[in-house]
């Protein structure tokens, strides 16, 4: 594996993470937005915030975290992106403004009034932002972001494989939540919120497999590269996520008390590490390899470093920050 | 037929005045909430120290106030340095894409201290209840020390735009062979660094300080007024000598690196020695309308002696002059000239407080402070106007023009008038969040102050 690749392969890392975290903090966004008016509402979106308050801002730096390698390490890569698709990451970027603000001023606020408009505000934002993002992602695997950049701003993603994988990543994001929100359902013994975010997760998977499948027929037309070695080289990848996905699905609808997260994680994780393996090598398909992209070697070892760093120092703290939430020593009203 | 010629040169340089107008804007907005994220952690940790070492309530009751509103500050501020890092790539393509793997080495290394102060503060924030108040405090610690390191490495990308080193280019411009360490502590990290540090420190404690003395003049002269005001205002009087050398070794090693920027900032017309130095005033070409002007005083503070020589604009390509004179010089008197006054305030305070053990009796003490947070807010602002105005018309200094790194996608001024109106309601929400947060505080009542670590009763909302 050259240095390039190991770059990419902390880039797909740090996705993952903010997949299945910032992912899950869109998600329960999304919860909130469905819930239902105030007092129908009330019981889910206190359980949301209780969940999200103490870990959002966190689990957004993974969002900082791979911007700034996609920058450092693949340069030409992130100006081709930008050049091309700044029309959905504007509108992402505004998403995160608007998440973001409306979040953080819902609980400081007294007014029903205006917090029901931060609410409304966090919610929304919380739906846009996954969907742009997925456009992204979508556009860069149909190959429609050439390696020279400045793209069309517009039929670069207004099509059908990006816009369905910006549907699937909301509804990525509200599986995680709600399978997430189970857990603390179940952690809190609350039987009530545990059945209505165990539909919710069963509703949402339904949902986001349904859209897969619908992306896997638009990555055909659209993306023939990404197509092609998906089926090949990341077939045992699908199948695994298949496997997690069905395994989810099999739990939910028999009851009982087994563990959801990893299950859900698992395929979660298996599809963006499947979609990298299906890239390879390009990080541009099929423009720019990862090679072509690849800032010079000094540059990579100190994002290593940078990662190696993050493995001892980051990943204890998150994993102290999670356990103090999970144990209840976090208020979630602060 | 040089119209048709000049219409696309009209357009891009539109579209790179628009963008340079919003980075400035995003930049100048978010720079007041870094202040707040670096120093605030350690002004909460100073007033939770004491509340735990001499079982003082009323401090204890500030940290936790400070730190809930630091909740606030600091999430905003993650929303508006994530537009930043955004805006690299939409505003800044090509400077990215020739440079980043050059100095993004220091936001990669920035990155890391953002995760852990992030989760430290989350830690702190919803700490209080439920965690031993010392192993609360220590949890604090962190913060303190990320928000320096953050600080440092962004920093440090600024001052290797302003004295980029630590890379080779090929005959294409390519980087083709970086040194981190070379980029990350080049020359004008040295000075860059610390200012800002210090002016983290200042703009926090003035500004903290300022809304305590607002309540004074209103007559709130309550132990948690006092303490409110006098640990803030302490730090950041401490701060502002150390403030003033540093930025004078900062003004001296621009005029040794960026003699162009110097010219500007001090309206040097014409190289020589036995400058004036001005103070005020009008740029011209013809030299400074209006200004109080001190015979040989440039010369001086540059080298110590009238007979040291100084850059004028004359001796700067018309090409690599820096835009709007009277602005930069103006930016950069008025910071110095706030920075002297906060040192002014900062000796009041100092003399009464070693004489008396108490504050200055007399109303005008707390007016001053009053007007100290957004003074040195005010001086902040000036300061980075200097650095970046005066470094124009480069985004690295000698390597690549802002009007070469700038987008070529169409609209800036439109997401630019999007933006401002985005942040005007982003800071108005902040702001009313932050008076309810006081309001709702004082209406519990300086008397039933609880105390933040004992069981308490369900808050008011």
């Amino acid at each position: 594996m050259s240095k390039a690749d190991a770059a990419t392969a902390i880039l797909w890392v740090g996705a993952t993470f903010y997949a299945l975290f910032g992912g899950a903090d869109f998600g329960g966004g999304f919860w909130d937005l469905v819930a239902g008016w105030d007092e129908r509402g009330q019981r889910p979106r206190d359980a949301i915030q209780r969940s999200l308050s103490p870990v959002w801002e966190a689990n957004h730096v993974w969002l900082i975290f791979v911007l700034v390698v996609l920058w450092t390490a693949f340069p030409p890569a992130f100006s081709a992106i930008f050049t091309t698709l700044y029309v959905p990451i504007a509108l992402a970027a505004l998403g995160i403004v608007l998440r973001g603000a409306g979040f953080a001023f819902r609980k400081s606020i007294v007014g029903l009034r205006e917090r029901r408009a931060m609410g409304a505000t966090f919610a929304i934002s919380s739906v846009l932002t996954p969907f742009f993002m997925g456009t992204v992602i979508g556009a860069i695997a149909a190959g429609n972001v050439p390696a020279e950049g400045n793209g069309d701003p517009f039929s670069s993603w207004i099509q059908p494989l990006s816009l369905l994988i910006g549907a699937m990543f909301v509804a990525t994001g509200a599986y995680l939540a709600a399978v997430f929100l189970v857990g603390d359902a179940r952690r809190g013994d609350d039987a009530e919120m545990e059945r209505y975010f165990e539909r919710r997760a069963l509703g949402a998977a339904v949902v986001a497999g349904a859209l897969a499948l619908a992306g896997l027929f638009a990555l055909h037309s659209e993306a023939r590269y990404v197509f092609d070695r998906l089926t090949a080289e990341g077939l045992p990848l699908v199948v695994f996520s298949l496997l997690c996905g069905a395994a989810l699905l099999a739990v939910l609808v028999r009851g009982g008390r087994r563990p959801l997260r990893p299950l859900a994680a698992g395929a979660v994780t298996a599809v963006i590490w499947g979609w990298g393996v299906a890239q390879f090598p390009y990080l541009l398909p099929t423009s720019l390899r990862i090679d072509q992209a690849a800032a010079p070697d000094p540059t990579m070892t100190i994002v290593f470093i940078v990662f190696a760093v993050a493995a001892v120092v980051v990943l204890p703290s998150l994993a102290l920050l999670y356990t103090l939430a999970q144990k209840d020593l976090l208020e979630s009203e602060h | 037929m040089p119209p048709l010629d000049l219409l696309p040169l009209a357009a891009s340089e539109s579209n790179l005045l628009a963008a340079r107008e919003q980075m400035a804007f995003t930049l100048g907005f978010h720079i007041v909430l870094s202040c707040l994220g670096v120093a605030l952690p350690a002004t909460i940790l100073v007033a939770n120290y004491v509340g735990l070492k001499k079982g003082d309530e009323a401090a204890l009751e500030l940290a936790r106030r400070w730190s809930k509103a630091m909740a606030v500050t600091f999430a905003v501020g993650a929303v508006t340095g994530t537009v930043l890092s955004f805006e690299f790539g939409l505003l800044w393509p090509e400077f990215m894409d020739r440079f980043g793997a050059a100095f993004g080495v220091a936001f990669a290394i920035e990155g890391i201290f953002f995760f852990v102060e992030a989760i430290f503060l989350a830690i702190y924030i919803y700490g209080w209840k439920r965690l031993e108040p010392w192993a609360h405090f220590w949890s604090g610690v962190p913060m303190v020390i990320t928000g320096i390191g953050g600080a440092f490495s962004v920093v440090a990308a600024n001052a290797w735009m302003n004295q980029p080193q630590g890379f080779t280019l090929d005959a294409a411009g390519k980087v083709v062979d970086v040194e981190p360490l070379k980029v990350l502590l080049n020359p004008a990290t040295g000075y860059e660094v610390p200012h800002m540090l210090l002016a983290a420190y200042m703009v926090t404690g003035f500004l903290v300080a300022s809304i305590y003395a607002v309540g004074m003049l209103k007559g709130r002269r309550d132990r948690l007024h006092r303490l409110g005001l006098l640990i803030p205002l302490t730090i950041a009087c401490i701060a502002t000598p150390i403030q003033l050398f540093v930025g004078d070794t900062a003004a001296r090693e621009v005029a040794d690196h960026q003699p162009a920027k110097f010219a500007a900032m001090e309206c040097i017309q014409e190289t020589g020695t036995d400058q004036t130095e001005y103070v005020g005033g009008v740029c011209t070409e013809d030299g400074v309308e209006g200004a109080i002007g001190i015979p040989g005083l440039d010369s001086f503070l540059v080298g110590w002696s009238t007979d040291t020589e100084v850059t004028g604009l004359n001796d700067i390509p018309d090409d690599e002059e820096p835009p709007a004179h009277t602005l930069l010089h103006l930016s950069f008197d008025a910071m110095v000239g706030i920075g002297t006054a906060l040192l002014a305030l900062g000796a009041w305070f100092g003399f009464v407080w070693w004489r008396r053990r108490d504050i200055p009796r007399t109303p005008w003490f707390p007016r001053a402070v009053a007007v100290s947070g957004a003074g040195a807010i005010v001086a902040l602002w000036c300061g980075w106007i200097v650095t970046e105005v005066g470094r124009q018309p480069w985004i690295v200094q000698g390597y690549m023009r802002t009007s070469e790194a700038v987008t070529e996608a169409e609209g800036i001024w439109f997401t630019f008038a999007l933006v401002l109106l985005l942040y005007a309601g982003l800071g108005t929400g902040a702001v009313l969040v932050l008076r309810s947060m006081s309001r709702r505080w004082r209406e519990k009542g300086a008397a039933n102050v609880e105390s933040p670590y004992a069981p308490q009763a369900e808050e008011v909302r």
